[in-house]
């Protein structure tokens, strides 16, 4: 199987170093053409607001989203989870998204960069240590989502931090950026090969 | 549940979504726009530019804080802004005001020619400029997220950032062809901590995110850097001392990211307008060089 990781901007070395771990194929994709090759996709961390520019500056948006909706696995963290979210909230004015997953994210949700964070959390009956770097959360999900993970912040609330509806999947966390690849052969073995 | 903030991981991580984007310095919320319109992954909040503090001369400090607070109430990319090197009370303030990364950095006038901030200290994470592998290690020792290739500000002469890219590359190359009896004798050499002199002789690069910094002044600076080896590009005056600053910067941010692509190169170098005018480095005195600021 070849993963393709969108390459325009953040940690997507990191990504393809993961899925290398995970014994699969990964290229760098900034091309249409290069995405056709792909059989699954990961849209990394960043800043949200130019991995979106450079797409539309480079005609990606529309072959990305036709992609998503035929059902190619797709998994996104932090910005990739932005960026597959059919509503934002605090986006910059007119910040266009991928969508794919029926969910609404808050933009840097857990505050700037003083309130980024490590905590270990649940994932899929797995203990996980989760990096949240100026992180999103999931403000509210459509019938079809299934929530994953969840975040619960001093003032008591429970906020999904990991989502998947069918072929996709998203986190607000970064787990290319610590040793456990749990959450890339959970996307591999679970939400790829169920396919 | 435990929440634990101002972590190594989540400093260095932070300097991990930057990579492969351009960071654009900005004297004030328009400026920010302009810089977030473009597509720039984060914004560097400041009073004058390099270019401007070279020209006007005068001790040059960080910035008012309404200005600072103005600039994170009008983009949603993170804002950076700078200390004077050693001035940790202007790091406390810039931390209260939660701005997202601290440059210490030698383009202000240092306010202490022995020591560096104890980076940390702090729970907001640091970039400081290093001009050769050593500086860079004494920098991460003190607690630097990332570093920063120091070039020389405020010129459009991009020499000096080839010139310490090639430094650094050259050092961490030399690094792991040596034998592990030699790693002592070369931390010495560097004035460099062994652990992290060994660190990076076993991974051939840095332990954290290492981009270019001082005199980029158009699309082919911030790729020729890229295909050095950086990580990301600071464009400080060769934006909004240029003739078109928003063209220039969008220029630059697509440069950045398809940096090995000479036709996508060739394209948007097109049609820019005037770039910055520039100083040639050679032609300031060696006491005027920002570049030396650091130690």
């Amino acid at each position: 199987m070849k993963i393709g990781v969108l390459a325009l901007q953040g940690d997507f070395r990191e990504h393809l170093h993961a899925i290398a771990l995970c014994g699969e194929e990964g290229i760098e994709v900034r091309r249409a053409s290069e995405l056709d090759t792909c059989d699954a996709f990961i849209l990394p961390g960043g800043e949200s607001t130019a991995i979106a520019l450079l797409a539309r500056n480079y005609d990606l948006i529309e072959p990305i989203r036709a992609r998503i909706e035929s059902g190619m696995p797709t998994y996104g963290s932090c910005a990739g989870m932005i960026l597959l979210a059919d509503r934002l909230v605090d986006g910059a004015p007119g910040q266009q998204t991928f969508g794919g997953i029926d969910m609404t994210v808050r933009r840097n949700a857990f505050g700037r960069q003083v309130d980024s964070f490590e905590s270990t959390l649940s994932f899929n009956s797995h203990s996980l240590h989760a990096v949240f770097i100026r992180a999103p959360w999931v403000e509210d999900v459509g019938s079809s989502v299934e929530v994953i993970s969840t975040v619960t912040t001093s003032d008591g609330k429970s906020h999904p931090v990991a989502v998947r509806q069918s072929h996709l999947l998203a986190t607000s966390f970064h787990p290319e950026l610590t040793q456990d690849q749990a959450v890339h052969r959970y996307f591999i073995d679970e939400v790829c090969k169920s396919r | 549940m435990s929440q634990e903030t101002g972590t190594a991981r989540v400093k260095r991580g932070m300097a991990e979504m930057l990579k492969g984007g351009v960071i654009m310095d900005v004297v004030n919320a328009e400026q920010a726009k302009i810089a977030e319109d473009a597509g720039a992954v984060a914004v560097m909040a400041l009073e004058r530019v390099p270019a401007d503090i070279r020209a006007q001369g005068g001790v040059a400090r960080m910035s008012d804080p309404d200005m600072i607070e103005k600039i994170q109430a009008t983009v949603s990319i993170p804002v950076m802004a700078k200390v004077r090197i050693g001035h940790f009370v202007e790091a406390q303030i810039l931390e209260s005001l939660g701005v997202d990364y601290i440059d210490e950095s030698e383009v202000l006038t240092p306010a202490d020619y022995i020591n560096h901030v104890d980076k940390w200290n702090f729970k907001i994470p640091f970039v400081c400029g290093a001009t050769n592998l050593g500086e860079a290690l004494r920098r991460i020792n003190e607690g630097a997220a990332m570093i920063r290739s120091k070039g020389e500000a405020g010129t459009g002469d991009v020499s000096n950032a080839m010139s310490h890219m090639r430094s650094i590359g050259g050092d961490i190359r030399r690094l792991t062809s040596m034998r592990e009896d030699e790693l002592y004798v070369a931390a010495k050499e560097m004035q460099a901590p062994y652990a992290l002199v060994k660190e990076v002789a076993e991974t051939g690069k840095l332990p954290v995110v290492l981009f270019t910094a001082g005199g980029i002044a158009t699309p082919a600076d911030a790729a020729l850097m890229m295909q050095m080896g950086a990580d990301g590009v600071f464009i400080g005056s060769g934006i909004f001392k240029s003739g078109n600053p928003a063209h220039r910067a969008a220029a630059c941010v697509k440069a950045t990211t398809f940096y090995n692509d000479a036709k996508v190169l060739a394209d948007v170098s097109r049609g820019l307008g005037d770039a910055m005018v520039g100083i040639n480095v050679a032609d300031i005195p060696v006491p005027h060089r920002l570049a030396e600021r650091g130690w």
